[in-house]
């Protein structure tokens, strides 16, 4: 687990206390983790296994719109208000994972700061990724001239 | 390599999506030399035009070509029947230079048609077992419906071969989201890495960052750029990237030279 993203970017001393606080979750395949517009107070870092982000669309079956892997961050909606799920979340194969509280991890954060700043700061790149991915996704890149006009 | 385009006969065309047809050519009777993955031919409709075109298979002197329909000249090499004929000249450009990175892991990353020139240098690793370290072939599309050589893909990857999809309809079981994220899912060894990278520039250049971020030297990340291609031998200035002619020192660049063409605003 060391060498996966959010356990690698966090130093060593404060990525032991976040630990000690997470406990082991496997979902099969097919499991419902947690639904859009659903309360967010809890996380998790996959271990093994792949989940699909969708959206609903009604009258029709959820839209995915990202498929997360192993050592990925899979939710970041309980750090800011509404604490909301801004996405639903599928098991698509077995999924082990650490799973967190929120609540008892922004206790924390409140009196270890060190944990505090790299958790902050790991989540904020989690997010800045992503936008960035969904913004290049938005040019349609593998469409007939790339991402506009032939030019 | 000839300035004079040499008859070649059709000898398959099926399609590979809505809009992208994978052709198969034989000499007619005198061959141009044997092609490198990563060098590209000028393929000729008669009577259109001719167009860049690079190799999606080499077989002695038989050459595969995928091509997607998106001009007149590109949508009459889809719609050639067997039997037919086109010109060919070439070999033109730079190849992958597969050799050079034996011993080490390859990382294949591959966006829409970008696939095609890398299908070649997918085949020669593997017919090279024991070679080459990991490979990973990480293929990006817009749906499933755009993937190219669906069969062939099982086949790819020891130990990895990860494809993903912008939009994904509901019978799509696998990844969505860019095609860097499989990054993730790859195996190897950063500082002992060769990667190898084809699709829009704007993947190309994610891909790269990807790569640096994660360790792999940049002279050891090799893409394959394309501009607009005319007379393929330096002449003509067409494909001009800064100091470069892509027809003559490209399409295979390594990123250490390239990085700093690619961040020049519309150059």
């Amino acid at each position: 687990m060391k060498d996966t993203g959010i356990l690698a970017a966090i130093p060593e001393g404060p990525r032991e206390r976040l630990m000690a606080l997470g406990h082991e979750m496997s979902f099969p395949a097919g499991t419902r983790i947690f639904e859009e517009g659903g309360r967010a107070d809890r996380f998790w870092i996959i271990h093994t296994g792949g989940v699909n982000l969708d959206i609903h669309v009604p009258g029709r079956r959820a839209a995915v719109v990202e498929t997360l892997g192993a050592g990925r961050l899979l939710g970041w909606s309980w750090l800011c208000p509404p604490h909301q799920w801004h996405l639903g979340a599928e098991a698509t194969s077995p999924v082990r994972a650490w799973e967190f509280n929120a609540a008892e991890v922004l206790e924390l954060c409140e009196r270890d700061h060190e944990l505090d700043h790299a958790l902050l700061a790991y989540v904020i790149e989690v997010i800045g990724r992503r936008l960035r991915a969904a913004r290049t996704r938005l040019l349609d890149l593998y469409g007939p001239y790339g991402s506009g006009s032939p030019g | 390599m000839t300035a004079v385009p040499l008859p070649y006969r059709v000898t398959a065309n099926r399609p590979e999506s809505a809009d992208t047809r994978t052709i198969e050519l034989q000499p007619v009777a005198e061959a141009l030399p044997v092609f490198a993955p990563g060098q590209f031919a000028m393929v000729y409709a008669f009577g259109v035009g001719d167009i860049p075109v690079s190799v999606a298979g080499i077989d002695g002197s038989a050459l595969t070509h995928t091509i997607r329909g998106v001009g007149a000249t590109s949508r009459a090499l889809c719609a050639v029947r067997a039997g037919t004929q086109v010109g060919v000249r070439g070999p033109f450009g730079t190849g992958w230079d597969l050799p050079s990175a034996a011993g080490r892991d390859l990382i294949i990353v591959a966006g829409g048609i970008g696939l095609a020139p890398l299908r070649p240098l997918v085949r020669e690793a593997l017919s090279a077992p024991g070679t080459y370290g990991r490979l990973n072939v990480l293929v990006g599309a817009r749906t499933p419906a755009d993937l190219l050589y669906r069969s062939e893909l099982d086949g790819w990857g020891h130990p990895y071969c990860g494809v993903t999809v912008d939009r994904a309809g509901p019978e799509w079981t696998g990844n969505v989201g860019v095609v860097t994220a499989l990054l993730d899912q790859a195996a190897f060894d950063p500082h002992d890495t060769t990667a190898f990278a084809c699709g829009p520039e704007v993947m190309i250049r994610a891909a790269a960052r990807e790569l640096l971020h994660r360790g792999v030297p940049a002279q050891h990340i090799r893409i394959s750029l394309e501009r607009n291609m005319h007379c393929a031998t330096g002449h003509c200035g067409h494909c001009q990237l800064g100091p470069l002619l892509l027809c003559r020192d490209g399409p295979v660049v390594a990123y250490d030279r390239a990085k700093p063409l690619l961040t020049v605003r519309e150059l």
